[in-house]
């Protein structure tokens, strides 16, 4: 047995590793608390225009951008300031496009990760890793880029007839901004993330599972289908729990491409609804940014910012649900 | 547990699949082809149109306020913005997200804060970046941190500085850092560290000296990943850096007065210069976009170099 150190060596280590865990802890504790305080400071700032318009806040009615603008100058020339906002165009705007995205962002995701996973030859899967990396990590100014000079130009060129653009000319004017173009970009950004975590899922089901069904004389298509996509079914939730809020808080390419107007798309108007131009949440924070010297502007604002925050601490909360029973399974996700 | 290369399974051919799953393959093929197509289209594309686009006189001119292309001149300001406010967000979600990581790890004790802390960077990897911005303004517009923006007279303080930009963008690279550090200190196997404690090495003695070393490639992946990330946001740039054109200092010290003043960043300068911006020069906006991805990817090379690194380290069990 080695001899014991001396008392004032345990009691120097003892020492410097509790003041090592007393700082790292107290930083830890540093950081949640200026979380928390980011919690607080933009439910209070957004206090005022919840206040003022009550549930009629998330409702429709009027123009919603001749309220902010309205908003916006009763602070600016000092007047009684103004609060009403319908923000249901917006809010709208950012269902459809959020949910379009992840709906087609879902099915993409699964395709490919059980492709991955299972089913490509090896040089496919070298490929396609790479690949989702790469389009993982392109920042979204330059989908933006791609979008406004690529994208847009097409839809508005090819796909919206004169025919279609006159029906609509007396509320809205299309020029390729659109729901689409929004939709179709924002779910080439998600996909990524869906995908590599639906891979990571995917790979951690037992393999005696699948073998247990292949033994049966089942095909391996539909073997993987039944028995591997059901098993890690909460990793595809959390997955897309994750998107969903990458989605959410899309904000440039949005604003670039959606069209910027406040206006809600309406499904009633047939084919034309998909090329109509909108404006999610997100980006109207962006739009108005140079009108935050205006105290309703200001609270207005940080109100949608509520809405944003509330949303994402929400969407945190379900995957974080989800993912208690995945452990059962022993799968990290 | 099986790993991918080990599949050595009585796998059936397609061929004698049903008609509905066979259809179902090709699906997928489709779908992993076109994912492949549209990534080779935007980086063809814009490789394409910025070597079409960047001179090397862009990178050495400052950006000017015109209507032509020859008179906004280059992107030299946005280009060291670019750099400076990612270092200097690094700067900060670093040592805080290795802080962090390594508490988690290895620590963890209170328990209840660590669930705080770990719904905390959670909820920051999916929170939008315009919400902290938005967060930042009120923070740095608080007449207490005056001095690390421009001040006017009346104790209005004007809150748009790298110091704000950095300070919140960190908050954006710190679940990425803590990720990887997490992770790479969770793949050493407790025996690694009951050696160190056998031989009278502390916790933290153990952490500084055996895991964090073992765990440095995982560590590295960490840094360059939230640095792409970092210089890809445009958001906080625009609330909280101003995206001026150049650079507006403020007061007379050279450096300082810099980084007190306004600026803008690659992604705020391709924002301003889209046709839906305020500039709209889309050559030059196709010069930098091509300028940002290529560092973006470079990035992501270097940390997949790393990652490799990290797995090629294997620990017996």
């Amino acid at each position: 047995m080695a001899a014991a150190p001396h008392f004032w060596e345990t009691d120097l280590h003892g020492a410097s590793d509790r003041r090592a865990e007393l700082t790292l802890g107290a930083l830890v504790g540093a950081v949640v608390l200026v979380v928390v305080a980011m919690l607080v400071f933009v439910l209070r700032e957004a206090w005022p225009s919840f206040a003022h318009n009550g549930l009629s806040w998330f409702g429709g009615g009027g123009r919603v951008d001749a309220q902010m603008q309205a908003i916006f100058t009763s602070g600016d020339l000092n007047q009684a300031y103004v609060y009403t906002l319908h923000a249901w165009p917006l809010i709208w705007s950012t269902l459809l496009i959020t949910g379009g995205a992840v709906l087609i962002a879902f099915v993409c995701s699964l395709f490919i990760a059980v492709f991955i996973v299972e089913f490509a030859p090896e040089w496919m899967r070298r490929l396609l890793e790479p690949v989702v990396r790469l389009l993982a990590s392109v920042p979204s100014v330059i989908y933006g880029l791609l979008g406004v000079l690529v994208v847009v130009p097409f839809i508005g060129n090819h796909l919206i007839s004169e025919h279609s653009k006159a029906s609509v000319a007396y509320i809205i004017s299309l020029s390729g901004y659109s729901l689409l173009a929004a939709v179709l970009i924002l779910t080439v950004m998600i996909s990524p993330i869906m995908i590599s975590i639906f891979v990571d899922g995917l790979r951690a089901v037992p393999r005696g599972w699948l073998e247990g069904s292949l033994a049966l004389g089942i095909n391996s298509w539909r073997t993987f289908w039944k028995i591997g996509v059901r098993t890690a079914r909460p990793v595809l939730v959390a997955g897309t729990v994750l998107a969903v809020a990458r989605a959410l808080g899309e904000v440039v390419m949005l604003a670039m491409v959606s069209g910027s107007v406040g206006f809600a798309p309406n499904p009633g108007d047939g084919l034309v609804f998909f090329v109509e131009p909108s404006r999610p949440l997100a980006a109207t924070i962006l739009k108005y940014t140079e009108e935050l010297t205006s105290p309703p502007m200001r609270h207005t604002l940080f109100a949608i910012a509520a809405v944003l925050l509330f949303s994402a601490a929400m969407l945190s909360f379900t995957g974080w649900a989800i993912k208690q029973p995945i452990k059962r399974y022993g799968v990290r996700a | 547990m099986s790993t991918p290369g080990q599949r050595v399974d009585a796998r059936d051919r397609s061929a004698s699949w049903k008609l509905r799953d066979r259809a179902g393959l090709g699906f997928a093929w489709f779908l992993g082809l076109l994912f492949c197509a549209i990534a080779a289209s935007i980086v063809i594309y814009l490789l394409v149109q910025g070597l079409r686009y960047v001179r090397p006189e862009l990178f050495v001119t400052q950006p000017a306020a015109g209507f032509t292309e020859s008179s906004t001149g280059g992107f030299l300001d946005p280009l060291l913005g670019t750099f400076i406010v990612g270092l200097m967000a690094m700067a900060i979600a670093f040592p805080v997200g290795l802080g962090i990581g390594v508490w988690l790890s290895e620590y963890g004790r209170p328990f209840p804060l660590a669930r705080a802390a770990e719904a905390c960077v959670e909820m920051l990897a999916g929170l939008p970046s315009i919400v902290l911005a938005l967060f930042g303004t009120l923070i740095f517009q608080s007449p207490a941190l005056g001095f690390l923006s421009r001040q006017v007279g009346n104790g209005l303080v004007f809150g748009r500085s790298f110091f704000a930009a950095a300070t919140m963008l960190s908050f954006i690279a710190l679940p990425l850092v803590v990720a990887s550090v997490r992770e790479g200190l969770q793949a050493i196997p407790g025996h690694v560290r009951e050696a160190s404690y056998a031989v009278g090495k502390t916790r933290i003695a153990t952490t500084r000296r055996v895991l964090l070393p073992a765990a440095r490639p995982s560590v590295i992946t960490g840094l360059m990943l939230g640095f792409g990330r970092v210089i890809g946001d445009t958001a906080i740039i625009v609330v909280l850096l101003g995206a001026t054109l150049r650079f507006d200092g403020v007061g007379g010290v050279p450096v300082l007065g810099t980084l007190r003043g306004t600026g803008s960043t690659l992604t705020t300068y391709v924002f301003d210069n889209a046709p839906t911006g305020e500039g709209n020069q889309p050559t030059k906006a196709y010069a930098a976009a091509f300028v940002l991805l290529m560092i973006v990817l470079a990035l992501n090379v270097g940390a997949d170099i790393f990652t490799r690194k990290g797995r090629a380290l294997r620990w017996s069990t």
